[in-house]
Parts: C-alpha cells; structure tokens; sequence
C-alpha cells in the first residue's frame, strides 16, 4: 500500500503536544498505529528522551518537513531526515500560507520531483486539486495525502465531495487523509468514502483524555474501513418500508 | 571566528564542522547538521570547513505531526 509497506492499522499518528512522553507512548499503543511522524528541531534539551520513545514505540517513522515554506528547505529538510532517522520515507509538507497552513502547489511539486529523483519515497501533503495530484503522481510519488482540512482545525472533511471525486479519480494510488480531523466519526466518514488511511495528531494529542481517544479512533478507522468493504446502501428521497406488506394482518 | 549556530551567534576555533559539534558538545551519531542551507552528510563533516559567518544547523529528532 505505502511503498511495498501494508500496515494492518489503517491509522497514522503525530507525535506533537502529548501532555507528557508517558501519554505519547500510550497513545500510539492504545491507537495500534504501526506508521508514527516525527520531526527535526534545534538539537536542545529532551531529545535524547523522545529518540528513546520512537525506538521502543516499535512502530515506522514518517519524518515531516513541517514548517518548511520552501522547496529548498523542505529538500535539506528531508535530506537531513534520511541520516537521522535512517529512512527514505519523507512526509512532504511545503507551507504557502501561514494561516491557513495551505500546501504551496508549485514548490510541493518542485520538492516532490527533485526527492524521488533522488531515492525518497515521498508523502506529499497536497489539497484535493486533481490536477495536482496528477502532477504529484508525475513526479513520482505513490500515495497522495489530501488535506481534510487546515491542520490542527479540527473541522473534519471540508470538501468533502471534492474528496469523493479524488478517489474516483485516483483508483490505484493509496490516498491518506492528512490534518483536519477533529472527531472519531470524520475519520470514520473518511474511510467509508474509501481512503485508505488517515493520518492526525491534534485531534489525539489535544483531547481530554488523549488515551482514550486514540483508542475511540482506531475503532472508527476499523469501523469506516470495514463498512466500506461491505458496501454502503444507496441513499434514496422516500422512505421504503423494512418489514414486508405481504402477510399483513387485516385489523382496521 | 563567528558563526550562527541554530540561530545564535557563538564565537569558536573551530575549523570544521565536525570539531564544531565536538567543541559545543553535541551528540554527533544522533544530529543532522545543515551549512548554509545545505545538507551535509554525517561522512563529510569532517572535511566541511566553516567560514566566517557560517550559518550552522544541527538538529535532532522531535515530536511532528
């Protein structure tokens, strides 16, 4: 699914703002994650505890360029990702607005190009632009991963039938919701749409109970996926009555 | 010499890169060093000289989403 990798869990999660490395490390267990993102910062104080956690997490780093507004940073970004964390996989993040955290398209794809090319296999974090996709694909990435909505929202599936024609369009490229979701029943709503995956930290990381949380969205992700598998009824504009007419009782 | 190191200016004698990570004590197996703005590989620290007014990353491993 992911660069010869099928991960049984079809949930990835980020590792930022757990209240405490004890409630990260519960997560990601009570999540059943296999796929985990990381990041580089300034080499300062607690990075020795947090290389520790990755390591007996057992799970596969996705290192991120988050931040990186730029192709040329978000290049030696990943370059230094690959030493570090001993990987090609690079989540491709390349910020045009602050704001919004919106992908910047032409230097996603610029960035894109020059790391397949040079052996990384590539996440990109994109819209749910096709035209974009396609570039992406292109340039040589094999999964795509459209935002469901700005990151750390929480607002869920933001376009959604925008969403729906990108699967269509896209039918043998692994997609990954990425950023946005707030709710367990989002993601579940995205696997049911036929994602293949999703990927959130914020929605964990900054619940109440953040173990308990990673928990309900692994249930949902599990749920969504299964109900896809089964096949959802169509909708229709009329009731239709479940229980048969035929054998009814005459009683009026 | 001067040079920025993760954004702060320090004074050092150092030459190269790799005695740089070893005169600020660094954990150099577990950092990923950058010279302005470009990557440099654990393997060519060594021979990476520094000029004045470098600007020098090193950075590690951190929680991302």
């Amino acid at each position: 699914m992911f660069y010869g990798i099928t991960p049984k869990s079809r949930l990835m999660l980020g590792t930022a703002q757990y209240p405490s490395p004890k409630v990260l490390s519960d997560a990601i267990a009570a999540s059943q994650a296999e796929i985990i993102t990381v990041s580089l910062r300034r080499e300062g104080a607690g990075g020795a505890g947090f290389r520790d956690l990755i390591k007996t997490s057992g799970c596969r780093l996705l290192p991120n360029t988050a931040g990186c507004h730029s192709a040329r940073e978000a290049i030696t970004t990943a370059q230094m990702a690959r030493e570090l964390f001993d990987t090609n996989w690079i989540k491709l993040e390349v910020i045009g607005h602050a704001d919004t955290l919106q992908p910047d398209p032409f230097a996603l794809v610029e960035a894109a190009r020059i790391l397949c090319a040079d052996g990384f296999e590539v996440f990109p974090y994109t819209t749910e632009d096709l035209i974009l996709g396609e570039k992406l694909v292109e340039a040589g990435c094999r999964v795509l991963m459209p935002w469901g909505a700005p990151i750390g929202s929480g607002q869920g599936l933001r376009h959604e039938d925008a969403l729906c024609t990108m699967r269509a369009h896209f039918p043998d490229i692994p997609l990954v919701i990425d950023a946005g979701l707030g709710a367990p029943s989002q993601a579940a709503k995205a696997m049911e749409m036929g994602f293949d995956a999703v990927l959130l930290n914020t929605a964990v990381a900054k619940a109440g109970d953040p173990v308990t949380m990673a928990r309900a969205f692994a249930g949902a992700v599990e749920a969504g996926r299964l109900a896809h598998e089964a096949g959802l009824m169509g909708q229709r504009d009329m009731a239709v009555a479940s229980t048969p007419i035929f054998g009814m009782a005459a009683l009026s | 010499m001067r040079v920025e190191l993760n954004g702060e200016q320090v004074e050092t004698s150092a030459a190269t890169l790799s005695q740089l990570i070893e005169e600020r004590g660094l954990a150099a197996p577990s950092v990923a060093t950058a010279v302005n703005g470009e990557f440099v590989p654990r393997g060519m620290r060594d021979g990476k000289a520094l000029t004045e007014g470098a600007r020098i990353e090193v950075l590690s491993p951190m929680q991302g989403g």
